[in-house]
């Protein structure tokens, strides 16, 4: 194998030398080559310690508080059948959960955004977590279900809007304006259905789908972990292996046509799997705010890379929502606030900082 | 309705050989179309291989139309584009793109983006997930963008470039793609004159010494005259001339179809018909007396 | 389209044949009801009150009927100024967090400044819908503002407020019993004396856009032209946004969010009165409450004995209606 290093701080002609990321190029002698850019990866391994990291620490956090060795020790098999009970059944599938729910939404964010073109686009825009939210409350309200049927009824109805807004959008091909706007749309009409049946419950209902709504992880088990996990495991590589098209797609259109990218099939496929990652998400922990809208944006900055930065977000998402699942608890105590309000506060602290960097950069 | 006019210069094929074999490109009656707005019906245009053809014509006549429907882009309501003897629709689209390169009107630079990389970005057509960057990439990037010299812009941000050199950098990432054929949408539109006069000696550059074939839509009827070596005109749609500059561009073509009084003269650098426009005097005593 | 003085007398009667309207869904309104009355009862509720309880009731509808007709009013306005403002037919109030802005200022009042009645969080209603609408219109890129990012940005707030918002309700039971009743908008959450609260600012709201018809008829065409043109057009940006904040904050104040009134209406009435911002005002001041009524009479009509909201109608007829034009216009110029 051989590397062929690209970089060469050049001695401008008129304007100050910039240096270039380093990229390499892994080759083989059998013609394959694979392109790495160097700092990409790095972001990816210190996110990925990082998630690992937090979601360590988030088990040992809570009622009984395990100390960080005890957790590991357990993790490996190694603890006594006490610490067992607390750490694998009930919060080693609490943290698992906030991985999966945090890499599906930095994931189908980072796709919206790029679909869309607009550093803006998100699902939430789009309505999807308000349709899973009308799916959610009618199990709640009108049947009194367990969780693990409000768990379907979300995923019910954030799968059904998702078709409903691509369908209402798809005129010969779906455009990314088309697209948000009817996204819009819909999600004022779910707003709307949903409000009502907040309306028609009853107290004890009422306060459970709020809770719901804001994007909670307690009391999240086992059950919601498997099919969260095969749902990833299928459509992580999918996207991933279409990170290239998206990268050319990016460009616009045309030219992405020019260069023979299949350009509606790619935005099909792309989509769906957006909309699949979210509704899943939505479905296992509720609709939590922002970590699709921040994850790619706060990824992009770390890795400086122009491109859909597809995995960078996915392990920053689930990095960003272990960390504040582990602040929420810390700050507010065990499981007394939902980790939506912390993604929230966030997001609007990100809102600020996105209108003053924006103002500086004369774009306003 | 096909060709008017002569075809002159290097004619390939006979008066009733409308479906030539001999050149790669060709739109065979087609129609085209927007939502329900016909633009041409039943045109059919040959494209001669390893020539320089220009389409001419007024605003909305069709001519970014048809060049989007040869490049794949458009597809037709009726008729077929053929490259290589294949209906261009069929052909798997990596395939055509490492045949048929495109210079589209609107692209988007992605933010923060180098040259170098946005001209690698060409090379995809002949990339996989499992070539994802040979040494050939390498070595055509660097020719691509010496050629269009872009070569010391490779480390700089493609967003700070001025619209000239932006130009060329979009120019350089179509010849990474090393195609045979290159079709360019207004590839002059919004540049001033020097930078104008540079992006088409570039392309005639291409077309003289590596043998290319371009399609070009110009909307400057001197521009298109000078470096030409076939013209299409279209009006409405159908196409009103097509050959070489010297035989098609006439006084009284140019009235046929831009509406405009002038003089052709030659042009005292190149000897190709240069186009000079009554002056308006002479148009309005024209119009009033009715004088040819 | 030349304005030839038989087109205009068509849109004056048009203008005349739409008041008529108005005073008759203003009439039914006052008829019609989850509770049925007789038309005997409503004129004796009407013109010979004695207090009965079919008086009463007839008074609420009364003042529920002239909320509508100056929400309505209201709302029409402030949607068919920001249309004209960002130049973008798709532009409602609500899509732009306003309705957001409004909610989170009144669980604010209610759970950290135990206000407990309508008069007292209307103003936080007030100040949280022009804050977020100033605030919606800086980070949609103010001049350089297209329509998918004002929207984009308006969604954006408003998932940051709604945030805050429903946490707010999980730890304050009392005020998720009040806010889950008023963010569905309403018209009959207002007392008369909130009316007369918000009165002064409607009128004044009302005033201002329809004097601000001539310079935004002339920004309609562009930037660079309208100042060709001689328009002021920072003066006529802020007096606009503002116009539209004062008489969204204060419809929203009184009846709690309300969504695509202001968008379908102005919408609707452009296309057959063309752009002359002087004929779309009026007509929008009084086709909107025909709307907005019009939706009351059918939520409280549809669920008898029980009543539907006119947010949630509106949102549910809306909606739809909002699709389709989006699907009617190419995407070029969305």
């Amino acid at each position: 194998m051989s590397t062929a290093p690209k970089q060469a701080p050049r001695a401008g002609t008129d304007a100050p030398a910039r240096r270039r990321r380093a990229s390499r190029a892994l080759r083989t002698p059998g013609g394959l080559s694979v392109r790495l850019d160097v700092r990409a990866l790095t972001v990816v391994v210190v996110l990925l310690a990082a998630a690992l990291g937090a979601g360590v620490l988030l088990i040992g956090t809570g009622e009984f508080p395990i100390s960080t060795g005890d957790v590991v020790r357990t993790l490996l098999g190694d603890g006594n059948p006490g610490q067992e009970l607390v750490v694998i059944d009930m919060r080693l599938p609490r943290v698992l959960v906030a991985l999966l729910v945090g890499a599906s939404l930095g994931l189908g964010g980072a796709l919206f955004q790029a679909l869309s073109r607009n550093p803006l686009g998100s699902p939430d825009i789009l309505g999807l977590s308000q349709g899973a939210t009308a799916g959610a409350l009618v199990v709640i309200v009108l049947v009194s279900g367990d969780a693990r049927q409000v768990t379907l009824g979300a995923l019910a109805g954030g799968l059904a809007t998702g078709l409903a807004i691509y369908l209402l959008a798809w005129k010969r091909g779906v455009h990314g304006y088309r697209l948000v706007l009817v996204g819009i749309g819909m999600s004022a009409i779910m707003t709307a259905v949903n409000g009502y049946l907040l309306t028609k419950a009853d107290m004890v209902d009422a306060a459970r789908a709020v809770v719901w709504m804001t994007g909670s992880l307690s009391g999240r088990d086992w059950a919601q972990v498997w099919p969260l996990l095969a749902l990833c495991a299928v459509l992580v590589p999918l996207v991933l292996g279409n990170g290239r098209a998206l990268r050319m797609m990016e460009m616009g259109d045309d030219v992405s046509y020019a260069l023979g990218v299949r350009v509606e099939r790619v935005r099909l496929l792309l989509m769906l799997a957006a909309v699949l990652l979210t509704a899943a998400a939505t479905a296992a922990a509720g609709p939590v705010s922002f970590v699709a809208l921040t994850a790619p944006q706060l990824a992009r900055r770390l890795t400086r890379s122009p491109g859909p930065n597809l995995l960078p977000s996915l392990c920053m998402g689930a990095t960003l929502l272990v960390t504040a699942d582990w602040t929420s608890q810390r700050v507010f105590g065990a499981d007394q606030l939902p980790v939506g309000v912390v993604t929230g506060v966030l997001g609007g602290v990100y809102l600020l900082w996105l209108l003053v960097t924006e103002r500086r950069a004369g774009r306003i | 309705m096909s060709a008017g006019g002569g075809l002159g210069g290097e004619a390939t094929h006979g008066p009733n050989n409308r479906r030539s074999t001999v050149n790669r490109l060709s739109a065979d009656n087609v129609t085209l179309a927007y939502d329900q707005r016909v633009i041409a019906e039943q045109l059919s245009v040959e494209i001669p291989d390893h020539s320089f053809t220009v389409i001419v014509g007024p605003n909305a006549c069709g001519k970014s139309t048809l060049l989007r429907a040869l490049s794949r882009m458009l597809k037709p309501a009726e008729g077929r584009v053929l490259l290589d003897g294949k209906a261009i629709q069929s052909m798997p689209p990596k395939k055509v793109a490492r045949t048929l390169g495109l210079l589209p009107q609107s692209s988007i630079a992605p933010d923060g983006i180098t040259v170098a990389d946005l001209v690698g970005r060409g090379r995809y057509p002949h990339q996989g997930i499992l070539r994802q960057w040979s040494a050939e990439d390498e070595r055509v990037v660097r020719e691509s963008m010496e050629q269009t010299g872009v070569a010391e812009l490779a480390d700089r941000y493609v967003d700070e470039l001025s619209g000239g050199q932006r130009q060329r950098v979009w120019i350089a990432m179509a010849l990474a793609q090393q195609t045979p054929l290159l079709l360019l949408d207004e590839p002059t539109t919004y540049l001033d004159i020097q930078h104008q006069i540079d992006v088409l000696d570039l392309c005639a550059e291409l077309h003289e010494e590596q043998g290319r074939t371009l399609v070009a839509v110009l909307h400057d009827l001197n521009h298109a005259a000078r470096y030409a070596t076939h013209l299409i005109a279209l009006r409405d749609g159908r196409v009103v001339a097509e050959g070489a500059p010297g035989d098609v561009v006439t006084a009284e073509l140019v009235e046929e179809v831009f509406g405009l009084r002038c003089q052709v003269i030659d042009d005292p650098e190149t000897g190709t018909p240069l186009v000079v426009p009554a002056a308006r005097k002479a148009r309005v005593k024209a119009a009033v007396t009715g004088a040819p | 389209m030349p304005v030839t003085p038989r087109r205009r007398a068509l849109r004056a009667v048009g203008l005349l044949v739409s008041a008529l309207i108005l005073v008759a869904v203003a009439l039914t309104s006052i008829a019609v009801g989850a509770k049925q009355l007789s038309l005997g009862e409503v004129w004796h509720g009407l013109f010979a009150s004695t207090g009965t309880y079919a008086d009463v009731v007839v008074d609420d509808r009364i003042s529920r009927t002239v909320l509508g007709l100056l929400a309505g009013a209201a709302l029409g306005l402030a949607g068919a100024v920001l249309q004209a403002l960002t130049r973008n037919p798709l532009a409602d109030p609500g899509l732009l967090g306003i309705n957001a802005g409004a909610s989170a200022a009144v669980v604010t009042a209610i759970t950290f400044f135990g206000v407990t009645s309508l008069s007292g969080y209307v103003w936080f209603a007030f100040a949280g819908a022009a804050g977020v609408g100033a605030l919606v219109w800086f980070l949609g890129g103010s001049r350089g503002a297209t329509p998918v990012r004002l929207a984009l940005a308006g969604t954006a707030i408003s998932a940051a407020l709604y945030g805050y918002l429903q946490a707010v309700m999980i730890l304050d039971n009392a005020a998720l019993n009040k806010m889950r009743f008023w963010t569905v908008g309403s018209l009959t959450s207002a007392t008369d004396s909130t009316i007369r609260q918000v009165l002064p600012f409607l009128v004044a709201g009302m005033v201002l856009a329809l004097c601000l018809a001539r310079p935004l008829n002339a920004m309609e065409m562009g930037d660079d032209t309208a100042r060709a043109l001689g328009a002021r057009l920072n003066r006529t940006r802020v007096l606009s946004m503002l116009a539209a904040t004062v008489l969204c904050g204060a419809a929203t104040a009184a009846c709690g969010p309300i969504v695509f009134v202001g968008l379908m209406v102005p919408h609707v009435v452009r296309s057959f009165t063309g752009p002359d911002l002087r004929w779309i005002l009026p007509y929008a001041a009084v086709l909107s409450p025909v709307l907005l009524l019009g939706a009351d009479v059918i939520g409280r009509v549809v669920a008898r004995p029980s009543e539907l909201q006119v947010g949630i109608v509106t949102a549910i007829l809306g909606g739809p209606v909002f699709i389709f034009l989006v699907r009617r216009r190419r995407t070029a110029q969305l």
